[in-house]
C-alpha cells in the first residue's frame, strides 16, 4: 500500500510538471503569451507602392518605440497598390493627421517594419482613418538597378577618355 | 535471392497489418480498461516518471550543445541574438519529439517489450485467457495508454530543459543578451510551431507504444524469443519515428 501511495505521487508529480511544461512552452516560448486580451486600440490603414517584405504582425513604431502591429495586408486591384492595416494602441491616440508612414527594415537581415514620423497637424488620426503620405519599402533590386543604370552613365562618359589615354598601351 | 527479398518484404508488410490489427484491438478494449484507472497510474509511473531523469539530463545537454553549437554560427553572422530562436525551434519541432521518442523507446519500450514477452514466455497470457481475462484488456491496453499519456508530456518536458540548457550556454556563459534571447524567440516562435511539436510527440507515442507492446505480446515464447523481441521494438521504433518525423513536417509545411 506505501508503496502505492509513493508510486501516486511520483506519478502526480509527473503529470503536473508535464503540463507546466506544455503550459510554459505554448504561453512563454511564443508571442500568444497570456495575452488574450486585447489591448484597446484603434486601426488606421495606409496604401503603398510597393511593401516588400512586410508581413502581418511587423511591429509599427514612431521614434524606434513599438506603438501597434500589422495586422492585415491585402492588395487593392483599382489602383494597384498594397493596403496595410496598423493597429495602434489606443495610448497613442495623438497622432496627427498627416503623419507619413515608410517601411523600413530592421538591421541588415531582419524583417521589415512601419515606422510613423509626426507631421504638423492639430488634428489627430482616430479609427479607420488613412494614412495619405507613405513611402515605400525600399526594393534592394530596384536599388541596385538605380545604382548600376547611374554607374553605366558615369563610367561612359569617363571611359572615352579613359579609352583614349590607354591606346599607347 | 529475389523470391527471398520477395518473401521478407511480403513478411514485413504482414507484419504492419498485423500491428493494425492489434492497433484495433487495443482500442476497442481501451474504454473497459478505463473502469481500473490504477493500472493506468500504475504504467504511467513505470513510463513516465522513471524516465524524467534520463530524458531531463539528455535534455540538458542537448540544449547545452546546441546553445555552444547555435552560438559559433550565428556568431559568424553577427546575430547572436537569434540563438534563442534557433534553440527553441529545433528543441520545440524537431529535438525535442525525435530525441524523447527515441529514449522513450530505449528507456520504456525495451521495458514494456521485455515484461510482456516475459508473461508470454511463463504462460502468464494464456494463464489469463483460462481465467477468461483477456490478456489485452487487462495488460496490453493500459500499458499502451499510459505510454500515449507520457509521451507529449516527456517531449515537453525535454524541450523546456533544453531551452534552458542552451539559454545556460548563450545567456551565462557565452554573454548573449538575455532580454533578446527571450523576447526574439518569443517574437518568432509561433504557436504552430509548438503544436507541430505537440502533435509529432502524440503521433510518437501511439507508434513506440503500439511497436513495444505488439513485439512484447507477440514474442516467442523462450529466452531468446524475448531478447530478439525487445532488440526489435528499439530498432523498429527507431526507424518509424524518423520515417514519420519526416511526413508530420512536410505535413506541417504550409
Amino acid at each position: 500500500m506505501r508503496k502505492s501511495r509513493a508510486m501516486n505521487l511520483g506519478t502526480g508529480l509527473f503529470l503536473l510538471l508535464g503540463f507546466a511544461a506544455l503550459f510554459f512552452l505554448t504561453t512563454q516560448t511564443t508571442s500568444h503569451g497570456l495575452s488574450f486580451r486585447s489591448v484597446p486600440h484603434y486601426e488606421v490603414t495606409a496604401k503603398f507602392e510597393n511593401i516588400g517584405d512586410l508581413k502581418v504582425g511587423a511591429p509599427v513604431s514612431m521614434a524606434g518605440v513599438q506603438i501597434g502591429r500589422v495586422v492585415n495586408i491585402r492588395f487593392d486591384p483599382r489602383d494597384f497598390k498594397a493596403v496595410v492595416t496598423l493597429r495602434i494602441d489606443d495610448t497613442y491616440n495623438q497622432i496627427p493627421t498627416d503623419s507619413d508612414a515608410s517601411i523600413y527594415t530592421q538591421g541588415l537581415l531582419g524583417g521589415q517594419y512601419v515606422g510613423l514620423s509626426p507631421g504638423g497637424s492639430e488634428t489627430f488620426l482616430k479609427n479607420h482613418d488613412q494614412i495619405a503620405f507613405t513611402q515605400s519599402a525600399l526594393v534592394l533590386e530596384n536599388l541596385i538597378g538605380q545604382f548600376l543604370a547611374n554607374f553605366n552613365k558615369h563610367s561612359s562618359s569617363s571611359s572615352s577618355g579613359a579609352a583614349t589615354g590607354g591606346q599607347p598601351k | 535471392m529475389i523470391t527471398e527479398l520477395a518473401s521478407s518484404l511480403g513478411e514485413s508488410i504482414e507484419r504492419v497489418g498485423d500491428m493494425c490489427r492489434f492497433l484495433v484491438r487495443i482500442v476497442v478494449q481501451l474504454p473497459r480498461s478505463l473502469t481500473r484507472p490504477q493500472l493506468i497510474v500504475d504504467q504511467i509511473y513505470n513510463t513516465g516518471a522513471l524516465s524524467l531523469v534520463i530524458i531531463m539530463l539528455s535534455g540538458l545537454f542537448v540544449g547545452m550543445v546546441l546553445g555552444l553549437q547555435g552560438f559559433e554560427l550565428l556568431r559568424r553572422f553577427g546575430s547572436e541574438e537569434a540563438l534563442g530562436t534557433a534553440a527553441a525551434i529545433g528543441l520545440v519541432k524537431e529535438l525535442g519529439p525525435v530525441v524523447t521518442a527515441l529514449l522513450f523507446a530505449g528507456r520504456a519500450g525495451t521495458a514494456l517489450a521485455s515484461e510482456i514477452g516475459l508473461m508470454r514466455a511463463t504462460d502468464q497470457l494464456s494463464a489469463m485467457e483460462m481465467m477468461a481475462v483477456d490478456p489485452v484488456r487487462r495488460v496490453v491496453a493500459p500499458r499502451f495508454l499510459g505510454g500515449v499519456i507520457t509521451m507529449p508530456l516527456l517531449a515537453a518536458i525535454f524541450s523546456l530543459i533544453g531551452i534552458y540548457g542552451a539559454q545556460l550556454v548563450g545567456v551565462q556563459m557565452m554573454h548573449v543578451d538575455s532580454g533578446s534571447f527571450w523576447s526574439q524567440m518569443q517574437a518568432s516562435v509561433d504557436l504552430r510551431d509548438v503544436n507541430e511539436g505537440i502533435v509529432k510527440s502524440g503521433v510518437f507515442g501511439v507508434a513506440c507504444s503500439l511497436i513495444a507492446v505488439y513485439e512484447g505480446y507477440h514474442s516467442e515464447p523462450t529466452a531468446e524469443g524475448v531478447g530478439a523481441a525487445t532488440t526489435r521494438t528499439v530498432v523498429t521504433s527507431a526507424v518509424v519515428v524518423l520515417f514519420l518525423d519526416y511526413l508530420i513536417t512536410a505535413f506541417f509545411l504550409k
